[in-house]
């Protein structure tokens, strides 16, 4: 046996070793493919670290630093403490029930790691744990994509889709050493949710059943978009009914998963009791209700054994349940007690909805549509094969190849709608592309090595070659050009997959290394210089005021101020209360005045403003001004936004509107800065963000002084000041 | 005249199905009981439900989520125990008892939790 194969593949050190080793193929064919893992599960890991290598371990954005700090809370205090946890230091005066508002699955995940680590006695500090949970869990997705790709096609499909996951760019943007969000953990309760789903579908087994409704309960702990389990695996169950491919294993699945996941869910206290009474689950219910329906009426029919018996039952029996049914939700609908779509899921419906109706959804940047140009930069050659992959399940139509059909295609309907659900779409486009990629190198290697030799022969994919053996008979004649031309195509196909690496290196490299929290530019010599100035600022705080001082600040920087700062917050990321994130945003619109009124019923002893003028930095308060303008007038309808703007442009130097001139926000970014000189050439108070020379350069402040500007003028707090004694 | 053949329909239909049900096996007999036990206890609890309201509303689902979730999963039992489905015939009847008691308690638990 080794000797034939050693015949066949040309003498190399690599095939001397596994020679010498007296592996038989079975064993060479495991032991390639536990490498292959092996180092595709290193790969995955080391490819998120490049910012902890560059920068230092730290957490990066916004939306991780809370995160962050309820971990700390969970290790220091313990579970029952942070299961009942109410948080008065954000939302002045209202406080925060933490514990019954949030997703906990991502916190005790990091908390569990910690523990264990700390029983087997290495004692890390939670940060490094934090920083790294992301890029260990998306590790354990390319195994799990391992296993899901030979569930649905081969293990060498398995293979590439673990390879393709590893390194995809949509996956890495949200899970990079440091981005410690939900996401992070959730993609990996999902793919194994699915996994499990579609394991417990072909095997009809009780157990696996029961797995993927654990692993349903792990979803739900993780992330808020579990919603899209809940409708997906309902959609294909009825997708599987309408084509006629039921069958009892179905059945079990599908029933033991929804009613377990069901039961599991409502024991987080955030998703509560949204399984029944919410309008975007009860699909999963309708399902449910059906295939009660349809398998009774099969056992009813196979009891009958007479069609005409059977058309009888149909009648009286199945009208008047469908009535029944139909009534009962159209009364529950209407009275409203089934509570319909809301808006975060709405929207994804209708795109044009929250624009019009819920300028909160609409002002973050990840929900707006996708550009084509992220399509491509995200996926690369993912986005052509693709197609081809849906070809060939379409080829070869089985239950789990219709399961990823359907999540492809909805996952991609929802990623054009949506930035931020790139992510969701990965692993479908990652799994689909692979069984395009290893049926195309496989049919290649095959036509390559059609030889006269009867031996068997390992590839690199694990596929063996008895297949071109027994066709030897019609292809012993084949022509030299057909040989060729199969080896020109393998070595296209390894030329395109190689770029793919190259591409998803250096867009992970540059695009999604940043922690944000620390901002990085090049200097007039091209030396990298580092603008620490947020942290420097949050420093600045929690030593230098008194520690129950209130910071009023817009929304984005909360949970950053609560974490690094220990102050307490008028409102945070979590932005569960409109109307007082728009009394923030009319006192940061309105005259000096009007605003100390407001900031004193707020008890508000600090303000703190990011601004960019001196560096350059485009994502500071004035740019996203217009939002707060925005959101502020939806609700107190004094705040206008055609008072600050000239002729529909926003505008900042001598021409803008003297409201803008005057507002609070304007005179918080720029006072003092018509003294400084930020570029060469250029008057004193020129705005490098957006390019003009300001228009109102001589600011004073009544009722405010400035407390500490950083180093880059990048964050500028100022305090309030308490009311005068005499007038 | 319709009426008469509906009706005459429907005995023949019940008087068939019958004598059809009684020739399946005793212990796929029992598993029915159990079922329609169960379902008769969830129709008790959404009455009761209904008269005297649904506060605590916790409770009332774990009650009746606990009696629909067993029938569920003794309709999959008895799917995994027919002798005459096809789909399972490799596999042994203890297989499938064991997993029906394995998530009929991890249900318990879970209902326990969440009873309140």
């Amino acid at each position: 046996m080794s000797q034939s194969a050693g015949d066949l593949i040309p003498a190399s050190g690599f095939s001397s070793l596994l020679k010498s080793l007296k592996l038989k193929t079975k064993q060479q064919e495991l032991l390639i493919r536990v490498a292959i893992l092996c180092l595709v599960y290193v790969l995955a890991f080391i490819s998120r670290l490049f910012s902890v290598l560059r920068y230092e371990s730290m957490i990066h954005e916004f939306d991780p630093y809370f995160n962050y700090r309820v971990t700390q809370f969970l290790i220091r205090n313990g579970f029952y403490e942070f299961w009942n946890w109410f948080d008065s230091e954000s939302w002045y005066p209202l406080g925060r029930i933490i514990g019954g508002t949030l997703y906990p699955g991502l916190m005790v995940t990091a908390a569990l790691i910690y523990w264990l680590l700390r029983f087997l006695r290495f004692f890390v500090h939670i940060r490094e744990v934090c920083v790294l949970t992301a890029p260990f869990f998306a590790a354990n997705t390319t195994l799990v994509a391992y296993f899901f790709g030979k569930e649905l096609w081969d293990s060498g499909a398995g293979l590439v889709a673990a390879a393709l996951i590893a390194i995809c760019p949509g996956y890495i943007s949200r899970s990079v050493a440091g981005s410690y969000d939900n996401e992070g953990v959730a993609i990996f309760a999902l793919l194994l949710t699915f996994y499990l789903f579609v394991k417990a579908v072909n095997t009809g087994s009780l157990a696996w059943s029961l797995a993927s409704a654990f692993g349903y309960f792990y979803m739900v702990s993780a992330w808020g978009g579990y919603v899209f389990i809940i409708n997906l695996v309902p959609l294909y169950v009825l997708v599987l009914l309408i084509t006629g491919r039921y069958s009892m294993k179905l059945y079990v699945a599908y029933n033991c998963m929804y009613v377990l996941g069901m039961l599991l869910a409502m024991q987080i206290r955030f998703v509560g009791f949204q399984h029944v009474q919410s309008g975007e689950h009860m699909a999963a219910m309708g399902v449910f209700f059906l295939m009660q329906v349809f398998y009774f009426l099969d056992w009813v029919k196979y009891l009958l054994n007479d069609p005409k018996k059977f058309h009888t039952f149909l009648r009286i029996g199945v009208t008047t349940a469908v009535a029944l049914g139909s009534v009962a939700l159209g009364v529950g609908t209407a009275s409203g007690y089934i509570s319909p779509w809301t808006g975060r899921f709405y929207s994804l419906l209708d795109p044009t909805y929250a624009k019009d109706h819920i300028p909160i959804i609409a002002s973050v940047s990840e929900h707006q549509p996708t550009a084509w140009s992220s399509f491509m930069f995200d996926y690369h050659i993912l986005l052509f094969l693709f197609p081809a992959g849906l070809y060939f399940c379409f080829k070869r139509l089985s239950d789990a190849t219709i399961f990823i059909v359907l999540y492809g295609l909805t996952s991609m309907y929802f990623a054009g709608v949506m930035v931020r659900l790139i992510l969701v779409a990965t692993p479908a486009v990652c799994l689909i592309s692979a069984i395009a990629v290893s049926a195309t190198i496989k049919n290649l290697c095959q036509l390559v090595r059609v030889k006269s030799k009867p031996a068997s022969v390992v590839t690199a994919k694990g596929t063996t070659n008895t297949k071109a053996s027994s066709k030897q008979g019609s292809l012993e004649t084949s022509f030299p050009i057909q040989r060729n031309g199969a080896a020109a195509l393998l070595f296209g196909a390894f030329y395109l997959l190689s770029r793919y690496a190259i591409h998803c290196t250096w867009v992970t490299s540059e695009a999604y290394s940043s922690p944000s929290i620390v901002l990085a530019a090049r200097g007039a010599h091209g030396n990298r210089v580092i603008f620490d100035d947020y942290r420097e600022a949050y420093f600045w705080l929690q030593q230098n005021t008194p520690p129950d001082a209130k910071v009023m600040s817009w929304w984005d920087y909360g949970y950053q101020i609560t974490a690094m700062g220990n102050r307490t917050v008028i409102v945070d990321n979590n932005t569960w209360n409109n109307t007082h994130i728009a009394t923030v945003g009319r006192a940061m619109a309105s005259y000096e005045d009007e605003a100390y009124d407001i900031m004193r019923s707020l008890d508000v002893d600090y303000v703190l403003v990011v601004f960019g003028g001196v560096t350059g930095y485009s994502s500071d308060d004035i740019n996203k001004f217009l939002w707060m303008v925005r959101i502020g007038g939806g609700v107190f309808p004094v705040i206008k936004e055609p008072d600050y703007l000239v002729n529909g442009d926003y505008r900042v130097d001598k021409g803008a509107a003297p409201k803008m001139l005057n507002c609070l926000m304007y005179k918080l970014c720029y006072y003092r800065f018509g003294e400084l000189t930020t570029e060469y050439g250029k008057p004193p108070g020129y705005d490098r963000a957006r390019g003009v020379e300001i228009g109102n350069k001589d600011i004073k402040l009544d009722h405010l002084e400035e407390a500490f500007t950083t180093s880059n003028w990048i964050v500028r707090i100022y305090k309030v000041k308490p009311p005068n004694n005499r007038w | 005249m319709g009426r008469s053949t509906t009706a005459k329909d429907a005995e023949a239909l019940v008087h068939s199905l019958r004598s059809a049900y009684s020739a399946t096996p005793t212990n796929l007999k029992i598993i029915d009981f159990y079922i329609a036990f169960a379902v008769v206890t969830a129709l008790i609890q959404v009455v009761y439900m209904a008269i005297v309201g649904s506060f605590p509303f916790n409770s009332f689902l774990s009650g009746v989520l606990s009696c629909v979730g067993t029938a569920v999963l003794a309709v999959c039992l008895r799917i995994q125990v027919n002798k005459e489905n096809k789909e399972f015939k490799d596999l042994p009847p203890e297989r499938a008892f064991a997993d029906f008691v394995l998530c009929n308690l991890v249900l318990h638990l879970v209902i326990i939790n969440f009873l309140g």
